[in-house]
């Protein structure tokens, strides 16, 4: 018996759903490693965008700042860097799952040095 | 509690006047200094001939990317900090004298030949700002509008004879000098400089104004004397077209890269320090180093240059004898080592560990440690004979 069209989606969508929250979830890096990646983001990111990431030579990366800003362009923007731009691409020190969790932080507000999610 | 146990410690002992029921001796200033500690936004008021802290003065704000420049007779440190705090400290009373709030996003700042005038280089909003040096009180403002409405961020702020002040406009991609003999009347000439100036620094007779160039293989000259001539590019194509390596951090130019009749310049997206003969401005050697270069530092005498480098090679120093152009010392004071500062002739030099939070003092003859302080995150060292300085 085929089950009603209806019902295949909301499963196959609920499926989805369900399978993104864990692949984020999964793919948050270990709380070591997060701190490693907190410490980074405000030294060494710092050194262009400020310790509380308000601003320098690069732009402000504080949540109201990134707000409309796609995910996706941010991430390839970190792994990637901006060519002609002062902007270098990081991908040597961090993996593209933990861009995408630096980004997603940067938009909540990032933790304190030190500090893990 | 260590810090506050020291500064309830030493007043008395170190520091002049303020009330000590024991009248300690008078004490000049001249071996004094000042070191960011940026964690906690507070500055150790140092001696180097000691080699010790004598006073901690809290309560100096966000202190990434800080700079001091000095009075002239060495008792105050105008502190400037990343979040538009521009605090006058006193050296001696080791307390602050006055603090401003004069930016929302600013990068250091400069004193002016005859003392009188301070002046604030600001990202944002960009431009400068002039204050007095005794009161902060707000002389005057040359906003870095380039075209109209838009502001560049302003770089490389340097200190010129005939209270002039030079500058560099990151967007713009200009030099500007500003004139302030008038310090509420600004007049200021632009020139055109070449792509993403980030840094620059002048030369220690206060004549050639160089600024280092992101966008550009090469660096712009501007010869104060002649300022008709315009801008000159030196060390064009220095890249020789290669793919620059990406720069995780921005290199620092002072007029401390000049000895000898030779300027030592970081070559920015490479693993080697230039020379340039300060006659002709032309490329007399490149020295390959460990990794991006930072500062380049001339020892006072100019037989050495001590170069630190950009994460994530920022664990080592190393050492260029200057009459054989090539590296004789690498040194591992500490992780993440920001900043070095020469005793004012030569004979030490203090070397900031951010990540170890510690400063190691090396003798710069033996290259071995002679001394270590602890301190908190510390990044920028300012010793005192800053103040007699062009371009500091
Ligand atoms: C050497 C300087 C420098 C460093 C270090 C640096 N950035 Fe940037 N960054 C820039 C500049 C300059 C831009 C602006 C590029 C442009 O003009 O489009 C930028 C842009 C960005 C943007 C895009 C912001 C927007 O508004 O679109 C993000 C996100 C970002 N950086 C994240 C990071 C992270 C995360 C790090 C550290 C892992 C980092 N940056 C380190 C200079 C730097």
């Amino acid at each position: 018996m085929k089950p009603p069209p209806l019902l295949v989606h909301v499963a196959v969508l609920l499926g989805a759903a369900f399978a993104a929250a864990y692949a984020a979830a999964a793919a948050d890096p270990q709380p070591t490693r997060q701190r490693e990646l907190v410490s980074m983001v405000r030294q060494d990111c710092g050194s262009c965008h400020g310790l509380t990431l308000a601003g320098g030579l690069g732009p402000a990366l504080l949540p109201h700042a990134l707000a409309e800003k796609p995910v996706d362009s941010m991430v390839a923007t970190v792994m990637n860097g901006r060519p002609g731009t002062a902007m270098p691409g990081w991908s040597r020190f961090m993996s593209e799952p933990e861009a995408e969790w630096v980004v997603r932080e940067l938009m909540r507000g990032f933790p304190a040095a030190g500090e893990a999610r | 509690m260590k810090l506050a146990r020291l500064l309830f410690a030493v007043p008395c002992a170190a520091l002049l006047l303020a009330g000590c029921a024991s009248n300690p001796a008078p004490r000049g200033t001249g071996d004094l200094g000042l070191i960011i500690e940026r964690a906690n936004g507070q500055v150790a008021v140092v001696s180097h001939t000691t080699r010790e802290r004598l006073a901690t003065v809290p309560g100096l704000g966000d202190l990434s990317h800080a700079h001091v420049t000095y009075s002239r007779d060495g008792r105050y440190g105008y502190v400037f900090g990343r979040d538009g705090g521009l605090t006058k400290v006193d050296l001696l009373r080791a307390r602050i004298d006055r603090r401003i709030i004069q930016a929302g996003n600013s990068i250091g700042g400069s004193i002016s030949q005859d003392g009188r005038l301070v002046v604030a280089q600001n990202y944002d909003p960009g431009g400068i700002k002039v204050f007095d040096a005794d009161t902060l009180e707000q002389l005057s403002e040359v906003p870095a509008e380039y075209a109209p409405g838009q502001r560049a961020k302003v770089v490389g702020l340097a200190d010129l004879p005939g209270q002039r002040f030079a500058y560099a406009l990151f967007e713009a991609g200009e030099i500007w000098v500003t004139d302030l003999s008038d310090p509420r009347k600004p007049r200021t000439q632009r020139f055109t400089a070449g792509r993403q100036p980030y840094d620059a620094l002048v030369t220690p007779d206060g004549r050639h104004f160089i600024a280092g160039l992101f966008g550009e293989d090469g660096l712009a000259m501007l010869d104060i004397w002649h300022k008709e001539r315009g801008v000159q590019k030196i060390l064009a194509g220095y890249g020789k077209g290669e793919e620059a390596l990406p720069v995780y951090k921005m290199p620092h130019l002072r007029g401390w890269a000049v000895a000898g009749g030779h300027a030592y310049l970081p070559a920015i997206g490479r693993h080697e320090v230039l020379v340039v003969d300060t006659r002709t401005w032309q490329e007399v050697a490149r020295i390959p180093v460990h990794s991006q270069p930072v500062f380049v530092m001339a020892r006072p005498d100019g037989r050495q240059v001590w170069v630190n480098f950009a994460f994530p090679d920022n664990a080592k120093v190393q050492v260029i004898d200057t009459q054989e152009r090539r590296v004789i010392d690498t040194l591992e004071p500490g992780r993440a080592v920001l900043h070095m500062e020469f005793t004012p002739r030569g004979e030490a030099v203090w070397v900031s560990s951010r990540d170890d939070n510690k400063v190691v003092v090396y003798d710069t003859e033996t290259r071995k440690p002679v001394a270590e302080l602890p301190a908190a995150h510390p990044s920028g060292i300012f010793f005192t004979s800053r103040a007699v300085r062009i371009g500091f």
